[in-house]
């Protein structure tokens, strides 16, 4: 498109754009961009409002024809049901049990480690990050086989320990970032000072450190509990978790979804998932400038 | 025909901060204009409404004729100078300079001789393959005029183009940019709160202040026929000394001094009895002893300038400032000085509306 | 501060325990699967896996899926991702809602998620075949899951679904990042809104799109949890990708050593992208 526009000093060409700022273009360009972006919402929460409203369906409205997207009567039984199912409460005592553990560790090293990073300039600084790299960059399948091999030789299959270790591991990159990003905001002038009053550097961390670190730490916290490595994780549960009891709630409903699909009724799945689900979405709507703003910086780096 | 007419532009801005009200400007072809004020005074929105960059509430706004006001900045054919240069950093200098250049379709030579020309004028030569990060605030800053020169546009704005620069090279700059634009001559529109770069730059300032143009004139008509009290006080350094007088047989009284009113002010003070007196530091002869018709001052503090020095002087607990070479200082024996004022020079202003009288 | 040697050995300190564990649960690993990849049974059997491969039908049509599942699903994440960054650059009314709603996928367990669409696919009771059959799309209802083609679209809206918001976090980090200055300059240098576009927004944003094209795409090269539960790779493993092959070859066939060779195989060729992306995309200078 070449736009040979007339050249200055002589008289202009007119532009023939002179209705650009009319009133009536920019009521359609707002309408539509409003358009647009209600699509876009409905697009992204479909999926998960269709779960909501089926899994409040009774059985018979579930699998009758033609669909009925409001439900006639809204039954609670899929709910009551779950609940009062003893394995579902044990996928989901495991997921939290599992997901509060990473999330507690992970936020204690990456902690640590982000301190170091951030202040000192160590040797094996680069290395580091180098490892934190690997566990960021490649596919999980890549570390599945030799990880399920080393679980099962620590004999810590179907034990929780065996998804928080590599949970913590994997997390550990966003985590260190953020904080590391957090730790460099603080300004070494406060460490210096309190080394000339004489503090330790075990009580510079303790006492004066972790107390400013508050917010860093809900974020980073609440980007490593709704991450792919803790209540979302599914490849690894599903492979060093295979005795029943043991299962955490993703991995037990699809499997739920998946042999047993003429056994258990959709609108129980839909109420599954709706269960595991809510507390994320909680945790989102609640924290979301958070979650933006922590992811953001990450990014900038 | 002027080149450039802002007519009675108002802006307000969210939660009713007044940006600018009815504000007028005429600005004539190949004329050197500052837009000079303090801080928040409108002048940035008033450069950025000319350029299209901000839509004006109400009133219009003409480029040689053509009423722009509902034209983009891109159609306006203006270059903008942007206080922290705006250059694109993903290009080099070459690019940078030509972008605007392509966008309007020029061919590729045309388009080399004229970045070449143009880094000429500026002496930039050397540093077309650089990138903006490579380079000192003040090559930025050539960089950023160079851009502007190249698209030989019709009108050149420039938004506080020194406030970035340290002390020393924005003396030189300034001189630099007056020989600049005296060589393209070209119309420019110029914002600044400095006055002094106003002074030395333009034909003509615009003292705007709240949004409203307080006076529109030559520097010489600014400083010696300021319209109210706020431009006499904005131009100058030090600023002019105001304070109170009472106006008793004939004679301007203030505390215990008076004297008598020279008869071309007479027209001026018919029936008033007090208005504000305004003299210039430059304008207070000091004498170290007691003349005829001089009043007593104790010496408060003495700053020592380059070639000149500032005295704040104490008479009865009115602090005035006056101006004197640097070798005077020496010379001074005693707390007290004799000041007598330039009869020639005072200013007189109404004590309600401070316009001049 | 002095670098001291006890600031050295405090920070040490602080780092030991990550460093442990990365190196046990992430380098080791990879460094486990070459030794195993070369072995059968802890002895040392040379290169016989990667023949096996290289003469593995299955294992070619589960890495052409991967592949052009990739091909598919990246570039579109990528498009919109961009498309929701500049409309949420933009200030509006219910931004902040906005925000969380298009953030929200990336939130949600995948496999969990994978079973909804699973449901919203199905051939009967789906209600994507609802919808189309109400706007007269389609006359009947379709197999989705049920047939290659149609099979293979399900994952690629389901990643879709989930993976782009990843994508617009980062793009509009970048947008954010880019001072409006430069596009008044640009403005008043002539430029409409499309070539404002071009010449500022995506050379500026090339950082950050191609950070979200290398991890987009590695991370799609390994994709499991949603093909799992969608197809289990079929109809016919015309779904497959080489993640779900690995797993089958592991936990059902009990064949470590050759999970282990298709692994390397995928690392390998992850390399190779990241490679390619940067050479091509990294530093290379704005061409005009």
């Amino acid at each position: 498109m070449s736009l040979s526009f007339i050249n200055f000093g002589e008289t202009d060409k007119l532009s023939t754009k002179k209705y650009r700022f009319s009133p009536i273009i920019y009521g359609l360009t707002q309408i539509s961009f409003y358009l647009l972006v209600i699509f876009i919402v409905i697009l992204h929460l479909a999926p998960f409002l269709w779960q909501v409203i089926c899994s409040l369906k009774n059985v018979d409205e579930i699998y009758s024809l033609p669909l009925k997207y409001i439900p006639s009567k809204i039954s609670l039984s899929a709910y009551r049901d779950l609940i009062s199912n003893p394995l579902f409460l044990r996928y989901l005592l495991n997921s939290i049990l599992i997901s509060l553990s990473t999330t507690f560790f992970c936020l204690l090293l990456a902690s640590l480690s982000g301190y170091a990073l951030s202040r000192l300039s160590l040797r094996f600084k680069t290395f580091f990050q180098f490892l934190l790299l690997i566990a960021c960059l490649f596919p999980q399948i890549i570390f599945l086989v030799p990880l399920y091999e080393l679980m099962a030789n620590l004999k810590l299959i179907n034990k929780p320990l065996a998804l928080v270790l590599p949970y913590v591991t994997f997390s550990l990159p966003l985590a260190v970032w953020v904080m590391t990003g957090f730790f460099q905001t603080i300004p070494k002038e406060i460490e210096e000072q309190a080394i000339i009053d004489g503090f330790s550097r075990l009580k510079i961390l303790t006492k004066i450190i972790l107390p400013l670190s508050r917010p860093a730490l809900a974020t980073c916290a609440i980007l490593i509990f709704i991450g792919p490595f803790a209540w979302n994780e599914f490849l690894f549960s599903l492979s060093f978790m295979i005795k029943d009891t043991s299962r955490t709630v993703p991995v037990g409903i699809a499997l739920l979804s998946g042999a047993s699909m003429y056994e258990m009724p959709w609108n129980k799945i839909c109420a599954a998932c709706v269960l595991t689900t809510l507390p994320l979405i909680i945790f989102v709507i609640i924290f979301q400038k958070r979650i933006i703003e922590g992811l953001t910086r990450g990014a900038l780096k | 025909m002027p080149e450039v007419r802002l007519e009675k532009i108002t802006k307000i801005f969210d939660k009713n901060i007044v940006g600018l009200k009815d504000f007028n400007l005429q600005v004539k072809d190949k004329e050197f204009v500052t837009i000079l004020g303090p801080s928040g005074s409108g002048k940035s929105t008033a450069l950025r409404i000319i350029a299209g960059l901000e839509r004006q509430d109400k009133g219009e706004v003409f480029i040689d004729g053509i009423n722009v006001s509902r034209i983009p900045p891109q159609e306006r054919n203006i270059a903008f100078v942007f206080q922290s240069y705006a250059l694109y950093p993903h290009m080099n200098v070459y690019e940078n300079i030509a972008v605007g250049l392509r966008i309007k379709g020029y061919s590729q030579n045309e388009i080399k001789t004229r970045v070449q020309e143009v880094a000429e004028l500026l002496e930039i030569s050397d540093l077309l393959k650089r990138k903006p990060k490579t380079l000192s605030g003040g090559q930025r800053q050539r960089v950023a005029l160079a851009r502007a020169i190249a698209k030989r546009p019709k009108v050149f704005l420039l938004d506080e183009p020194l406030s970035n620069l340290d002390a020393i090279l924005r003396e030189r700059m300034r001189t630099e940019l007056k020989l600049l634009f005296k060589r393209i001559s070209g119309t420019v529109i110029y914002v600044t709160h400095d006055q002094a770069e106003a002074i030395s730059l333009s034909d003509k300032i615009a003292l705007i202040d709240k949004g409203r143009l307080r006076q529109l004139g030559s520097t010489d008509e600014l400083y010696y026929q300021p319209k109210d009290l706020f431009v006499a006080s904005f131009l100058g350094t030090p600023p002019i000394n105001t304070f109170e007088v009472t106006i008793k047989e004939g004679n301007f009284v203030f505390g215990p001094y008076s004297f008598k009113i020279p008869e071309k002010y007479w027209p001026k003070i018919k029936n008033i009895s007090k208005l504000i007196l305004g003299i210039r530091p430059e304008d207070i002869k000091v004498y170290l002893k007691p003349e005829p018709s001089s009043f007593v001052c104790n010496i408060s503090t003495v700053e020592k300038m380059s070639g000149y020095a500032i005295l704040n002087l104490n008479c009865q607990n009115k602090t005035l400032k006056a101006v004197v070479e640097r070798d005077f200082i020496t010379s001074i024996r005693e707390e007290n000085l004799w000041i007598k004022f330039n009869e020639d020079k005072l200013y007189l202003f109404n004590r309600d509306t401070q316009q001049l009288l | 501060m002095p670098k001291s040697f006890d600031e050295q050995k405090f920070g040490l300190l602080l780092i030991l325990p990550s460093f442990i564990l990365l190196g046990l649960v992430a380098l080791y690993p990879i460094l486990r699967n070459l030794i195993l990849s070369f072995t059968e049974n802890d002895q040392f059997i040379g290169i016989k896996n990667f023949i096996l491969l290289f003469q593995d039908e299955r294992f070619k049509s589960s890495l052409f899926n991967t592949l052009l599942f990739c091909l598919i699903s990246v570039p579109l994440q990528l498009f919109l991702g961009l498309v929701f960054a500049l409309i949420l650059q933009q200030r509006f009314f219910t931004r902040g809602f906005v925000r969380t709603s298009v953030f929200l996928p990336w939130a949600l367990p995948t496999a969990v998620m994978a079973v909804a669409w699973k449901w919203i696919f199905n051939d009967t009771y789906g209600v994507f075949n609802d919808i189309l059959l109400r706007l007269q799309i389609i006359k009947e209802p379709l197999a989705w899951l049920g047939k290659p083609d149609l099979a293979f679209f399900c994952i690629i809206l389901a990643e879709v679904w989930k993976c782009t918001p990843f994508v617009t976090v980062i793009l509009l980090a970048g947008l954010q990042s880019i001072p409006p200055e430069l596009y008044e300059a640009i403005s008043v240098d002539g430029a409409n809104t499309l070539q404002r576009f071009r010449l500022i927004t995506l050379p500026l944003l090339r950082p950050f799109l191609l950070v979200a094209l290398v991890f987009r795409t590695i991370q799609a090269l390994g994709v499991f949890d949603s093909i799992w539960v969608l197809t289990g790779g079929g109809p016919g493993g015309s779904t497959e990708p080489i993640s779900l092959y690995v797993y089958d070859t592991v936990f059902r066939y009990l064949k470590f050593s050759y999970g282990s060779t298709m692994v390397i195989f995928s690392f390998i060729l992850s390399l190779i992208f990241v490679f390619i992306f940067y050479k091509f995309w990294g530093d290379r200078q704005i061409e005009y």
